[in-house]
């Protein structure tokens, strides 16, 4: 097992660099189709009929929806040198509630880049940042992952 | 769904009624699908295996959303969930059941809101815990 770092400078530089903005539009059907697939059937999330009831007057996104809200690419490329990663968790801080008609820009960016060694050998870890902002200029979520790259095996 | 839920009528301690999900490879199709998530670990179990993993495995971000569900089906529709963390530490396969779980760890009253902290965590058939995290809510009062 090498010691060696695969953090290059290039990665350093691509730390604190913003995405350019991608826009998402919020669809009712697809916030349904995400309720579905993971299985919740939280009528808030699933049915408008029962949802209008609520204090939300309709349908919302389950906390997750906004992950189907994807970035656009990094400015600051990174080359990782794995192939292969997993995804190592994820923190939200939830401001407001995303309901269908709304407009979700994202940004995102790399906060941190660190290596550890671990069961799949060297790990690279990269830490992001991932802001949601909706059409009032209100940040609804922040989101801050990790993702790990190793190299796979043979 | 449950009743509404209540800052007053939760205690330090109590423990969150148990959500059992049953994830199967259908599923993470869907969750793939929705999410846009593409990733081949997740349905193709020869470029899993490739990849050094046992088997397909779950999307990180669905075991998140079951950890989400646990929470808002616990604060009712009057609840609202703040905060949100978990950490992927072992890898959860489809076709098993998966255990959400959670428990009250602190209570208190700030800027005005009646917060909730809670550990949570999935666990699987064997009792591993495989994703740990909390999550912070803040409850409606009976009085307020």
């Amino acid at each position: 097992m090498s010691n060696d770092s695969v953090i290059t400078q290039q990665m350093l530089d691509a730390v604190g660099v913003e995405s350019d903005p991608v826009t998402h539009q919020v669809e009712k059907g697809a916030i349904i189709k995400f309720a579905q697939a993971i299985g919740d059937p939280n009528p808030v999330f699933n049915n408008e009929r029962a949802a209008r009831k609520t204090r939300h007057g309709g349908i919302v996104a389950p906390p997750t929806f906004l992950r189907s809200m994807i970035s656009g690419p990094d400015k600051a490329k990174v080359e990782n040198p794995y192939s292969a990663g997993l995804d190592g968790g994820s923190e939200w801080e939830y401001s407001e509630p995303v309901h269908p008609g709304d407009r979700i820009t994202v940004t995102t960016k790399i906060a941190n880049i660190y290596e550890r060694q671990g069961r799949l050998g060297n790990m690279l870890f990269i830490i992001r940042e991932t802001k949601y902002v909706n059409q009032f200029g209100a940040v609804v979520a922040l989101e801050r992952t990790t993702s790990i790259g190793y190299q796979p095996p043979e | 769904m449950t009743d509404q839920r209540y800052y007053e009528d939760v205690q330090e301690g109590e423990e969150l009624p148990t959500l059992e999900k049953n994830p199967t490879t259908q599923q993470l199709v869907m969750y793939a699908g929705a999410s846009g998530d593409y990733y081949q670990i997740h349905y193709d179990q020869g470029f899993a295996r490739a990849n050094g993993l046992p088997d397909v495995i779950l999307h990180g971000a669905l075991k998140n959303a079951f950890l989400g569900q646990l929470m808002t089906d616990w604060i009712g529709l009057s609840g609202t969930l703040k905060k949100l963390t978990v950490q992927y530490r072992g890898m959860d396969i489809p076709g098993t059941p998966i255990y959400a779980n959670g428990v009250v760890k602190k209570k208190c009253v700030q800027d005005g809101e009646q917060l909730v902290e809670c550990e949570i965590w999935l666990e699987n058939h064997k009792g591993e815990k495989t994703t740990p995290g909390t999550a912070v809510v803040a409850l409606p009062s009976r009085t307020l």
